[in-house]
């Protein structure tokens, strides 16, 4: 029988415009063998969550470099939890004071990879951290 | 009682309940039903027989055009303006995935999003996976649980590259092909294979230099296609449209409606299950990817295959008698 695959979504919430590092994100994600979903800029946590569903993915990685992680991140959290979803992992990577990151740990943030992290690290954290539905 | 029984039983519980919740709209459920398809697991296939009784109602539209023609522009408008008079869309993008990692960028979506939050629509990316026969097969099947969950239209977005995307288009009402202005010797290759399944084509990006140009090609091409000037035949329109600035996007619509009542005409019926050609079509690309995975997974399972391509390797046997050999006994044919 063939393997399941790992899916998972690349998205950009809130107002910046800087995607250059989710799209080097989603290419390694590629690279590694995943199905990268990626949904492009300024979405809204509720745009996200629903986008994730319908995609049936395994894992969300969250990309924000304008200092809103702090709303954004813990809301698609919350809102995969209301949506029964809560089985869908969620990271996220950005610039994050120091004091953030264990605070969305807390809210429900599985991983926080800072500026420095390698794509090797975070591809290794996912395939360890992360497995396929059923699988 | 016995233990095994009651497993059985079980199990077709949680299937007719899945059954119940596609049928009832629920998306998680159709969602990861999508995803056991993809997957290849076995036990869709006890759903996908119940859903068959809830399929034939959808109107489905297939896309397909060269990378970059926004194909996906196209259909997010498409989608705006079906949702305005009330018709729920579901939406199949497949990209192709990389040969060399097996992974895949499914980037259509990000046209799309803005429908995200709008319950009459549901997104799906997949991507292509390289399973021989396979992607026919589970996008069909895709399709068949989005028309079981009630869903008016469904559009499926393919690059108009391999036979396997030619092959999904084929099993739409309505296959629309989109090229761009300039793309020359492109246009040329859409000959080969596609030019015959296009029952609309578009010209999208039409602001752009060369459209007359584009339009006056793409019409020789079609008249050249002596099939299409039968009595009665369908005559391809081709349109002019810029997705992205929301232009042409209605004539599109009512190109497709057009098609639909032509169809309705001349086959009785837009119910696929109804239809000789369709259904023999279908059951085709049933059987055989049936047979791969009932003979082939068999075969690569006991180590038989890998034991004929030593043999191969070692100078016993050809690769024909090989395949001879693996293939028919295990079809129940003598071999002879």
């Amino acid at each position: 029988m063939q393997k399941r695959k790992l899916r998972v979504m690349v998205a950009k919430p809130g107002l910046d415009g800087h995607d250059r590092g989710a799209r080097i994100i989603a290419r390694a994600f590629r690279d590694a063998g995943f199905e990268v979903v990626y949904t492009g800029l300024h979405q809204t946590p509720e745009e996200i969550v629903q986008a994730a569903i319908q995609e049936d993915v395994d894992m969300i990685g969250l990309s924000s470099l304008a200092g809103a992680h702090m709303y954004l991140f813990p809301r698609v959290a919350e809102l995969l939890n209301k949506s029964g979803a809560e089985d869908i992992v969620v990271c996220g990577g950005g610039i994050f004071p120091d004091e953030d990151i264990s605070r969305l740990k807390e809210a429900g943030i599985k991983e926080v990879f800072s500026p420095g992290s390698s794509l090797e690290t975070i591809v290794k954290w996912v395939k360890e951290n992360v497995k396929p539905r059923g699988g | 009682m016995g233990e095994r029984e009651r497993e059985t039983e079980g199990r077709l519980k949680l299937v007719s309940r899945v059954v119940e919740k596609v049928i009832s709209g629920d998306v998680r459920t159709v969602a990861r039903l999508i995803r056991d398809i993809d997957d290849g697991i076995p036990e869709v296939r006890q759903a996908l027989k119940e859903l068959y009784s809830h399929t034939g109602r959808a109107f489905v539209i297939g896309i397909t055009g060269a990378p970059g023609v926004g194909k996906s522009t196209l259909v997010d408008q498409m989608l705006s303006r079906l949702r305005s008079r009330n018709k729920t869309v579901g939406v199949l993008a497949v990209d192709p995935t990389s040969p060399f990692s097996g992974g895949a960028i499914l980037g259509d979506r990000i046209r799309m999003q803005r429908h995200s939050m709008d319950e009459g629509v549901f997104i799906r990316s997949s991507a292509t996976r390289g399973h021989f026969g396979g992607l026919t097969q589970s996008t069909r099947s895709a399709i068949d649980v989005l028309d079981a969950m009630g869903k008016d239209y469904i559009i499926v977005e393919t690059v108009g590259v391999g036979q396997d995307e030619i092959d999904i288009v084929k099993s739409a009402h309505t296959t629309v092909i989109v090229v761009i202005p300039g793309m020359g010797d492109d246009i040329q290759a859409i000959k080969a294979g596609i030019l015959e399944i296009g029952d609309i084509f578009v010209i999208n990006k039409a602001d752009r230099e060369g459209a007359d140009k584009t339009l006056t090609d793409l019409r020789l091409m079609i008249e050249m296609d002596q099939k299409r000037y039968e009595e009665g035949k369908w005559k391809p329109p081709i349109l002019m449209a810029e997705a992205v600035f929301d232009k042409g996007i209605p004539e599109i619509l009512e190109e497709i409606e057009n098609h639909g009542k032509y169809l309705m005409k001349s086959t009785g019926s837009l119910n696929f299950r109804k239809e000789k050609t369709k259904v023999r079509e279908e059951l085709k690309e049933m059987v055989k990817s049936r047979l791969i995975q009932a003979v082939f997974y068999q075969l690569t399972e006991s180590g038989e295959f890998e034991r004929a391509v030593e043999s191969i390797i070692e100078g016993k046997v050809d690769p024909y008698t090989a395949s001879d050999n693996l293939v028919l006994p295990a079809v129940g044919i003598s071999n002879s």
